[in-house]
Parts: structure tokens; C-alpha cells; sequence
């Protein structure tokens, strides 16, 4: 009888091995995230930005947004309130008065930073965020939840959700245009800029430029790269002749921001050690209790 | 000795009073906002926006919610792994609390998250780097355990009294044997499921706490901290008796008993220990990081915190200390709703008040559809309840012959 009943038991656990190795081979194990060495990224002069807004349409016309004509994007008075990107628009350009050495308005394009260790990433409860060998920071529709933890977490607030939808609302936001990078075109937004404010290229080089133009122009810029550093770098960066405070970047230190909650995640389960441990300690002294009980009541 | 204190019965009382009208009417009018919300969208019921994505329902439902049912693991440490057997009485009714509140924290999350048809997705697709991913994963399984542990009162209604309608009454002899074979079988292994609740309520009120740390400066310093995590499981264990004693004070109120005060008492004596290291930990790390600078301002963060603090932490800890107060019921009842109180207020302090993101043009407050939703939830869970101890053994009256099922001890060593 007990014989029988190990062999069901050996067959039972077999059973859920292999439902479980099954169940682990058709999960996708974890979201991508690989920080190559040759990521591209986009360095955003705002000292050149006019303020056109051309990337705006182009950018949703890349997204198959609706984007109305260019012609009406002509209209500065739009620029009297600042923008979000939102579900609408996945970039939006802010106008800030003029920094020094200079009577121009500044202007600020707005987008997904594209983080070296992205928040979202590290958040998403599904993994459907992936920080690309290119650079990019993606979202997967098809695993989405839409629980928008990723626009909790986010440094920038970035990520976008479609309130209005009641079935399948999606998480927004600029994806690099990385359906047209793959074909080896550059971001509709870099590609459609009048006058050069946005330079698309190698990440390390685009330091490197930025470097050289604040040294070639100290008049002109502010000694600060937007994004070299802050939250352990970020793909997108930016430079200008204000502070950037004033331009209503947020204020961050360099360690990424995910850096302190995954380490606490992994500490409270490393090799799932404390929690094993936990249930065998609980175990011992519900023994013990259960012990000191039997004796207590011999001794009656 | 302390045998006839333990035998829960269902407990003879009409369901219907003016009261749980009102509820019903509260119920409804919740359920007529989430019909909205899965029409027209979550834009269309909540004030949630891009910069606020988490609001009312996720600090009070699902945050609060598992905080508030933290009842359950602690009574069962104290009474199952400990063995302190004088307060049985007092796990079954904590074990409903827990069982519904974790139902309803799970109904939260679907009808927050903007893809409900997709929230089993975690079981299979899995970020070990998330918090949530842990929150969601410990939840689920915790729910499970919860209704594994609920079983037996299940069969302890129905075994000998199983009574199919009409057609199905020739399968009563069957559905009776598996009842009993069922029960066996729980009651041989149950110590497994105890000691795995405690272990997974310990970690998911933990990395609960976590969640919010990712924010970063986007939480307020006041409540920002590495030791969230740590926080938040030592506010749920010192909220699981204070919780116990709120609700078994009210039941026993609305269904005429008399109140447990043996108990209850004894209960309450252990609350200040745990409320005090709880306060000590929020202290230090108040003046390791040097916040109480923020406390010298005047804005909705320092009130808040101010009054979590005080009415939600060190009154009821001043109160639990005195024995005048552990022997009368109104203060029992008046020290324990405040530390309820303090916990809410803390959950939604911290996914909430906390919260400023860098963009927002004004702050959030809930809609009148969120408040009617949450409020509905709760509406309902209390009604659950009353069906529960009404129709079910859950609630001890003295004087019986003790109820052998349900106390579970570790089995496998003689």
C-alpha cells in the first residue's frame, strides 16, 4: 500500500515537473535587456530648434497617428501651454523664454529618453518593456496588462495610457521608430528636422560632439549634458544654453532608477533562501510549540 | 482546559436589517460605476490620468485591502504555529476576513489593471526584477492557500446534512463520503498550507512595500525610503490583531452576542510590543535620513503624516498600554479602529499623498465613481460575511464540545 502510494506520488511530482519545465519553456524568460556598446541615441540641441514642429507630424504619421496637414502645425500659439506626450502624440515641443546669450525662445522636443536601465523595464509586472541592442525601449502589446506601473515608475513620466478605451488600451509612447531603424532609415523625427536640431547617431559619439560643441561655444551652452549621466545615462540627450531645471527637466542623480528596488527584490529572494527558510524556521517552532504542548499535558 | 471557548456555529440571526439595506443600496450604486468603467473605459469613471496612473483603487482596495486581511497570517502564526490554543475562537472569523478581503483586493486589481482579460498573463510571463510581479504572483497563490484553508469550515457545515435538490438527491450519499474523505485529507496536511501562508503573506506585504520605491524622487521624502518593505510588513503584523478585534467587536454588536473580552483582551495586550517596534523603525529612519525637516512646512504631506502618525501610531499605542483600556470594549474598540484607521491612512499616504509626479498640472483626488466603487467593495464584503457567519460554522459561542477540525498541527513526527 505504501509502496503504491510513493509511486504515485513519484509519478504526481514527475507530472508537475514537467508541467512546470513545460509551463517555463513557453514563457518568455524575462524581458530583454541588453546595453550594447554601439546603441544609438539622439543628441537634441535646443539652442537650434526653432520650433517648427514638423517632427510632430512626422513622428505620428510614422505611428499611423492621426497628423492632420503640416501646414497647421505653422500655429505657435500652441506653444502658450505646455504638452505631454500622450496617446495622441508621442512627442510633443515646449516653449521656454530665452536662456543667456540669446533673445530666441528655447525649445524643448519632449519624447522617451530611452534610458540605459530603463524603469519600465525593471517594473513592467509582465516584461513586456525591452531595452533593444539599438538603443530602444519598447512595449509589447501582446503581453501588456495594462496595470501602468511602468507610468508610476518612470523618471521622465513618459509612458501614455488610452483612458477613453475600453477594450484593449494601450500603453503609448515614442518607440525610437524602431520599424524604420531595422530597415536602416533614421527616426522620422531626426529625418524630417529643418535645421539639425536632432543628431541621430552612435551613443558614445554623440557624447563626444556634444563634448566638442559646448567646448567649441562655451557662450552658447550651458556646461551639462541632459542625459550623459542622469539615471545611469539615457539614449536621448540634450543640450542647451539654460539651465535645464528651468526647462522643466526633472531633477535626478545617476544611479539608475531601478537600482534600489531590485535589490531588494533580489535580496528578499536570493535562490528563494530567506523564504525557505522562513517556512522551515515556521515549521521548527510550530514542532516545538506542538512538543512543549504533548509534555505539558503528560506532566497533568 | 480552555476547550469549550472554541466552537464555532452558525449563528441564529435574521440576514435583513435597516442596516444591511443601506449597504445593499451602497452595494449597488458601486456596481452601476464599474459597469461604466468596463463600458466606457477607465477614463470614463476614474480621475486617473497619465501623470496620476494609480489612484484610489490601488491605495485603498489593493493596498489597504492586504494590509487590513494581515489578520489571518498573524492569528495563524499565533494559534497554529505557536500553539496557543486559547485563541482559536478567534481564527476562523479572522480567516474570513482574510479570505474575502484577499477576493476583493483581487477583484481590485482586475478592475483597475486596463486589460482585465489579461491578468492571468503573470502566471506565465515572468519579471523576476518586478516588485508587482512578486506582489501579483504571492497574491495568487496566497488566495489560493486561503480557500484551502476555508475548506473545512465548508465540510464542517455540510458533512452528515448534504441535501441535494430533487434530482440530484441520489448523489448525497456520494458528495457526503467525499466531504468526509475531503476533510481527512485537509486535516492531515493543513499545516502545510498555515505555515505556506505565513511565509507568502510575509513576503508579498513586503515587496508591497517595495512598489513604490522604483518612484524614486516622485515620492514624497517623508514616506520614500529603502526600508519600505520593512515598514510595510511591520505595519501589517501590528494591524492583524487590532483588525481582529475591530471586527469581531462589530459582529458580535450587530448579531447580539456577547463581545469575547477574554480574548479580545489578551489579544489587545500584545498589540502595543508590536505597534512600538513598528514606530521605532518610522522614527529611525526618519532622523537616519534626516526627514523631519519636511515636518517644519505646512502642506497636505506633513498633515498627513502628522496624523497617520499621531492618531494612527502613537495614540493607540499610549492606549494599548493601559489596562483600563484593555478591559473596556468601547476603548478596545476605539484604540483598535484607530491603528485600522492609521493603516489606511499610511497605504494611501503612500500611493497616493506620496505621490507627485513632476508633471501634473493639479492634484488627484478620487472621483465620485472611484469612491463609489471602493465603497461598493466594501459594502459587499461586509454582507459576504454576515451570509458567511450566518450560514456557516465561523463564529465560537462557549459552552460546546470543542470542534476538532479545525486545529491543525504539524503531522509526519510522533
Amino acid at each position: 500500500m505504501s509502496g503504491k502510494s510513493r509511486r504515485d506520488f513519484l509519478k504526481t511530482s514527475a507530472l508537475i515537473g514537467a508541467g512546470v519545465t513545460g509551463l517555463s519553456a513557453t514563457a518568455k524568460a524575462g524581458p530583454k535587456n541588453i546595453l550594447s556598446e554601439d546603441r544609438m541615441g539622439v543628441l537634441v540641441d535646443t539652442t537650434a530648434c526653432v520650433g517648427c514642429r514638423n517632427c510632430e507630424w512626422a513622428c505620428k504619421e510614422a505611428h499611423n497617428l492621426p497628423a492632420g496637414n503640416l501646414e497647421s502645425y505653422e500655429d505657435r500659439k500652441i506653444l502658450e501651454t505646455k504638452r505631454r506626450p500622450d496617446h495622441t502624440a508621442l512627442t510633443v515641443v515646449n516653449e521656454y523664454s530665452s536662456g543667456k546669450n540669446s533673445n530666441l525662445p528655447v525649445d524643448v522636443k519632449v519624447q522617451c529618453m530611452h534610458c540605459d536601465h530603463p524603469a519600465c523595464v525593471s517594473a513592467c509586472i509582465v516584461g513586456a518593456f525591452s531595452k533593444h541592442e539599438n538603443g530602444s525601449v519598447t512595449w509589447d502589446t501582446d503581453m501588456c496588462i495594462g496595470c501602468r506601473y511602468c507610468m508610476a515608475a518612470c523618471p521622465f513620466q513618459i509612458p501614455a495610457f488610452e483612458y477613453d478605451k475600453a477594450l484593449n488600451p494601450k500603453i503609448m509612447k515614442c518607440d525610437f521608430c524602431i520599424e524604420r531603424t531595422k530597415e536602416g532609415k533614421v527616426p522620422a523625427c531626426v529625418s524630417i528636422c529643418p535645421v539639425e536640431a536632432l543628431t541621430y547617431g552612435s551613443r558614445t559619439d554623440l557624447v563626444k560632439i556634444a563634448r566638442d560643441r559646448i567646448k567649441r561655444n562655451p557662450d552658447r551652452y550651458v556646461d551639462h549634458i541632459f542625459g550623459e549621466y542622469e539615471v545611469g545615462g539615457t539614449s536621448w540627450m540634450y543640450l542647451s544654453n539654460k539651465e535645464f531645471a528651468e526647462l522643466e527637466f526633472p531633477k535626478l542623480g545617476e544611479k539608475p532608477a531601478p537600482g534600489v528596488s531590485e535589490s531588494i527584490q533580489h535580496g528578499i529572494f536570493a535562490y528563494f533562501v530567506p523564504p525557505v527558510s522562513l517556512y522551515a524556521l515556521l515549521g521548527g517552532i510550530m514542532w516545538i510549540s506542538k512538543r512543549r504542548k504533548e509534555l505539558d499535558e503528560e506532566i497533568k | 482546559m480552555n476547550t469549550e471557548l472554541h466552537n464555532p456555529v452558525p449563528i441564529k440571526h435574521k440576514y435583513f436589517t435597516p442596516g444591511v439595506f443601506v449597504l445593499v443600496i451602497l452595494a449597488l450604486n458601486g456596481l452601476v460605476f464599474l459597469m461604466g468603467r468596463f463600458f466606457f473605459g477607465l477614463g470614463a469613471v476614474t480621475n486617473l490620468n497619465n501623470q496620476y496612473p494609480w489612484g484610489l483603487w490601488i491605495g485603498v482596495d489593493v493596498a489597504a485591502g492586504v494590509a487590513l486581511a494581515a489578520g489571518g497570517f498573524t492569528t495563524a502564526a499565533l494559534g497554529h504555529i505557536m500553539h496557543k490554543d486559547e485563541y482559536h475562537a478567534i481564527i476562523r472569523p479572522a480567516l474570513l476576513t482574510a479570505m474575502l478581503g484577499y477576493t476583493f483586493v483581487a477583484i481590485g486589481v482586475f478592475v483597475d489593471i486596463g486589460r482585465w482579460y489579461f491578468i492571468w498573463h503573470p502566471l506565465i510571463m515572468w519579471n523576476g526584477n518586478s516588485a508587482l510581479f512578486e506582489v501579483g504572483i504571492c497574491v495568487m497563490i496566497y488566495v489560493t492557500v486561503l480557500y484551502i484553508e476555508f475548506l473545512p469550515v465548508v465540510t464542517e457545515r455540510f458533512i452528515g446534512k448534504v441535501n441535494l435538490p430533487g434530482f440530484f438527491s441520489g448523489l448525497n450519499k456520494i458528495v457526503d463520503k467525499f466531504l468526509r474523505m475531503l476533510d481527512k485529507g485537509l486535516a492531515k496536511t493543513m499545516f502545510i498550507f498555515i505555515i505556506a501562508g505565513v511565509v507568502l503573506s510575509s513576503l508579498h506585504q513586503s515587496s508591497l512595500g517595495t512598489l513604490m520605491v522604483i518612484a524614486g524622487p516622485k515620492m514624497h521624502p517623508l514616506w520614500q525610503t529603502p526600508i519600505l518593505p520593512l515598514l510595510f510588513l511591520l505595519s501589517a503584523i501590528s494591524v492583524g490583531f487590532p483588525m481582529v478585534i475591530f471586527e469581531s467587536l462589530i459582529a458580535s454588536r450587530s448579531l447580539g452576542l456577547k463581545p469575547e473580552m477574554h480574548i479580545l483582551s489578551k489579544l489587545g495586550s500584545m498589540i502595543a510590543p508590536l505597534l512600538g517596534i513598528y514606530l521605532a523603525f518610522k522614527i529611525g529612519d526618519m532622523f537616519i535620513r534626516e526627514t523631519f525637516v519636511y515636518l517644519t512646512e505646512v502642506n497636505t504631506a506633513s498633515v498627513m503624516f502628522t496624523i497617520e502618525m499621531l492618531f494612527g501610531v502613537i495614540i493607540p499605542l499610549r492606549m494599548f498600554l493601559s489596562t483600563k483600556v484593555l478591559k473596556s470594549p468601547l476603548f478596545l474598540f476605539i484604540a483598535s479602529a484607530l491603528v485600522v484607521f492609521g493603516v489606511l491612512i499610511n497605504r494611501i499616504n503612500n500611493f497616493v499623498v506620496a505621490y507627485t509626479p513632476p508633471y501634473s498640472t493639479h492634484s488627484y483626488f478620487p472621483s465620485i465613481g472611484e469612491i463609489s466603487v471602493t465603497v461598493g467593495f466594501v459594502a459587499i464584503l461586509v454582507l459576504l460575511y454576515r451570509f458567511f457567519v450566518i450560514n456557516f460554522p465561523v463564529i465560537s459561542l462557549p459552552g460546546r464540545q470543542i470542534a476538532p477540525q479545525s486545529k491543525y498541527t504539524i503531522r509526519g513526527v510522533k
